[in-house]
């Protein structure tokens, strides 16, 4: 399985070769590397994911976790090392193929969306970047090695956000995107360093081996604050976690992330980069689970919190593209809801095996729902919804392939959300009826948003469109992914993920349970598209109404609940006012204070001294002999 | 046999002389003649203890003999640059040698 070194290395040497040179090379020859390049990565994913699940991956009923290439990097002492190496276990291999996959759409999708822009090479060089970094992210064999890649996403995430780095608001979304992850990141050091100090190690299979058995004694019997060491070290891992993935109340940067190209929003923000969080507590889930319980429980009530959130906030959203970011939020809370319901093992573990079922089948329709917003984007040139209308009629690929898209993420069966989400309630109705049932309602919210979106983008009322600029169809270039898409969140949702992917590697039979849990889905994703069709199809008057009668509430779903006033209070009045202010005039007065002193010191001293050195020679061996005298003086005599 | 101390006192009288001219006196030569003085005196020292200290050995004297050489040749580097000086500035008199100065 060494080859599976070359995923990573394709994208790398596409980043070095076109961030270099690219700028020499004709724009669609840079595009075609770059594709091409990524059209061997996905290729060579698809054939590691074969070889891992169906040839070499089982043995004895489980599925053991490969190393296939290992290195150390840096040695501190003899237990305490860090390697970077290649872990290919059944959610790695998952996340290879999920990621070259969207990715490969993006680079298609790109080549169509991106024509003409400037700086065209740059934007695939950081794509590729930001594909290297996300598969060395997954792969990682230790806790540190997925701290680089970490960074290096969230680097790759800052420049593409800010690709159009002309337009102010685009570069201070990628500041607030790179600012609040990082903020979360610091949380995210601080438990690394102390789950391994107790622990010794970075390494994932000691960390998760029998039952994370090492974290759980070397931590036994220590506290701090009234809560086990263990459940610090793990719930700080998991605030770099949510803020990558965008949980309650580190969600902020993502709305704003928007900024970016569609395509990288595609990419990033709704398929890859901010699952990390997700697949970095599914990862160490054994040690979350055995070592911290209570974070585990805690993941599950701010994923339930966050999912209702997002979802009441896109509801009022009206740039497409923000209904989506905040979709987004929502369908990732799903996830990390169900893993905070699973147990371990056999059936229990259902939730582990739901959350990567949702995560597999959300990053297809999501990049899907992202690139359909994107082609509708390029046919309008405007992100809101009220320049839009009756676009089915002019595009008719674009608006079946997001009809399809939301089908999937409302739970419709058989589309491939149905199957994830339905397995996510499952877990959630076994663990905790509030939760189940406040997910139940969000999937009714979903639907409702998802096609309010749909019907306001390509029903309702047709708008004054300019004659010489009617909407067309995109080109083939941004339609065939679009419809690769389509097919995958049509059929992904038939994988029988339970035999493949589950907390233990065992597999086990998973059932859809019609009466308690699919059919109620069903009907709440159903009443939810019945409203949004009534109150949308036509183009009517009612929302406006319903938006007047709530009045204050309105208002605060609309400016996103007024979290980023918040953020920006506590930022500017509380940290910048009663920390920064007083630090900074300490270093101001007292730090530079003595430095400055100390130079006008040595100036005034070296000024009054200065003219001891004349040149004369004569007058140096004079202060010689006369120093040479006194000092044998003094050696004679005392 | 003259006693060692009168060979010390000469000398430590030159060594003095020598260093109060090489000082004082603004003529280059003439702080050259000061500096042949404080070489003489040193080498007058080698010989005296060699002769008086450590009568079997003569390795003192060759000191001295090297000595005389070494002050021959800087003699007359010493003398090429002050003629070489006095081309260029038209005196010899340190106080005026002040062009290198930064």
């Amino acid at each position: 399985m060494e080859y599976s070194l070359l995923i990573l290395v394709t994208p790398f040497v596409l980043f070095l070769l076109l961030g270099l040179t690219g700028h020499k090379m004709k724009h669609h020859v840079a595009g075609f590397i770059g594709t091409l390049g990524m059209g061997l990565a996905a290729v060579l994913s698809y054939v590691v994911a074969f070889q891992y699940f169906f040839v070499i991956g089982k043995t004895g009923g489980i599925f053991k976790e490969l190393i296939p290439m290992s290195f150390e990097w840096l040695r501190f002492t003899d237990k305490l090392h860090i390697e970077l190496g290649i872990l290919l276990d059944p959610i790695s291999v998952m996340m290879l193929v999920v990621i070259t996959t969207v990715s490969l759409m993006v680079h298609l999708y790109s080549l169509g969306y991106m024509h003409g822009e400037k700086g065209f090479q740059r934007y695939y060089a950081f794509l590729s970047l930001f594909s290297f970094s996300m598969l060395g992210l997954v792969v990682a064999t230790n806790i540190f090695q997925m701290y680089i890649f970490w960074e290096l996403v969230g680097v790759s995430s800052y420049s593409l956000i800010g690709f159009y780095y002309q337009k102010p608001s685009a570069v201070a979304a990628s500041k607030k995107a790179f600012i609040v992850t990082r903020f979360a990141d610091l949380g995210f050091l601080v438990g690394i360093l102390i789950l391994s100090f107790y622990t010794g190690t970075f390494d994932f299979g000691a960390l998760t081996a029998n039952n994370a058995e090492l974290a759980v004694t070397s931590m036994q019997g220590l506290s701090f604050m009234g809560l086990s060491i263990g459940a610090w070290a793990m719930a700080l891992i998991f605030m770099g976690g949510a803020g990558k993935s965008a949980m309650f109340p580190l969600h902020i940067w993502l709305p704003d992330a928007m900024e970016g190209p569609t395509p990288v929003s595609a990419l990033i923000h709704a398929a890859t980069m901010v699952v990390a969080g997700v697949f970095l507590v599914a990862r160490l889930f054994p040690v979350y689970l055995f070592a911290a319980p209570e974070v585990l429980t805690l993941i599950a009530y701010i994923g339930t919190f966050t999912a209702l959130f997002a979802a009441i906030i896109a509801v009022t959203q009206t740039d497409i593209k923000r209904v989506l970011a905040f979709s987004t939020i929502s369908q990732i809370a799903y996830m990390m809801v169900s893993l905070g319901v699973s147990g371990y093992g056999g059936h229990d573990g259902v939730g582990y095996m739901a959350s990567m079922f949702h995560l597999f089948t959300h990053a297809f329709f999501k990049a899907l729902l992202f690139l359909g917003a994107g082609s509708v984007i390029h046919a309008v040139h405007s992100n809101e919804m009220k320049d839009m209308g009756r676009l089915h009629k002019y595009m008719p690929v674009s608006s079946i392939t997001f009809f399809i898209a939301c089908l999937a993420i409302a739970g419709i069966p058989p589309f491939s959300g149905f199957f994830s989400k339905d397995e996510i309630l499952a877990a959630a109705l076994h663990h905790d009826k509030l939760i189940f049932f406040v997910m139940l309602f969000v999937a009714g919210l979903t639907a409702f948003y998802m096609f309010r979106l749909y019907f306001n983008i390509f029903w309702g009322k047709e708008k004054e469109y300019d004659n010489h600029h009617k909407p067309h169809e995109s080109p083939a270039l941004m339609t065939v992914p679009l419809i690769i898409l389509a097919i995958f969140s049509v059929f992904t949702g038939l994988i029988p993920f339970p035999e493949f992917i589950t907390a233990d590697r065992m597999s086990f039979a998973a059932h859809i349970e019609w009466g308690t849990v699919a059919i109620p889905s069903i009907v709440v994703a159903l009443t939810g598209i019945v409203i949004a069709f009534v109150l949308y199809a036509k183009g009517s008057e009612k929302p406006a109404q319903i938006a007047k009668s709530l009045g204050g509430f309105y208002a605060a779903t609309v400016n996103k609940f007024y979290l980023d006033e918040v953020w920006m209070f506590i930022t500017k009045s509380v940290i910048f006012k009663l920390i920064s202010e007083p630090i900074k005039w300490f270093d101001r007065h007292v730090i530079d204070g003595a430095m400055n002193g100390l130079a006008w010191t040595t100036q005034k001293v070296s000024d009054s001294i200065k003219g001891l050195q004349s040149g004369q020679v004569q007058l140096y061996v004079w202060a010689y002999v006369v120093g040479s005298l006194v000092i044998a003086a003094l050696v004679l005599f005392f | 046999m003259i006693k060692m101390e009168y060979y010390l006192i000469v000398s430590t009288l030159m060594f003095f002389i020598g260093i109060y001219g090489f000082v004082v006196r603004k003529n280059m030569l003439a702080i050259l003649i000061s500096l042949e003085l404080v070489l003489n005196a040193v080498e007058i020292n080698f010989a005296v203890f060699n002769r008086y200290l450590f009568p079997g050995s003569m390795e003192g004297m060759f000191f001295t003999l090297f000595g005389i050489a070494i002050t021959a040749a800087e003699t007359a580097i010493a003398i090429a640059i002050i003629i070489n000086v006095y081309r260029n500035i038209g005196s010899i008199n340190v106080r005026k040698i002040n062009k290198m100065k930064g």
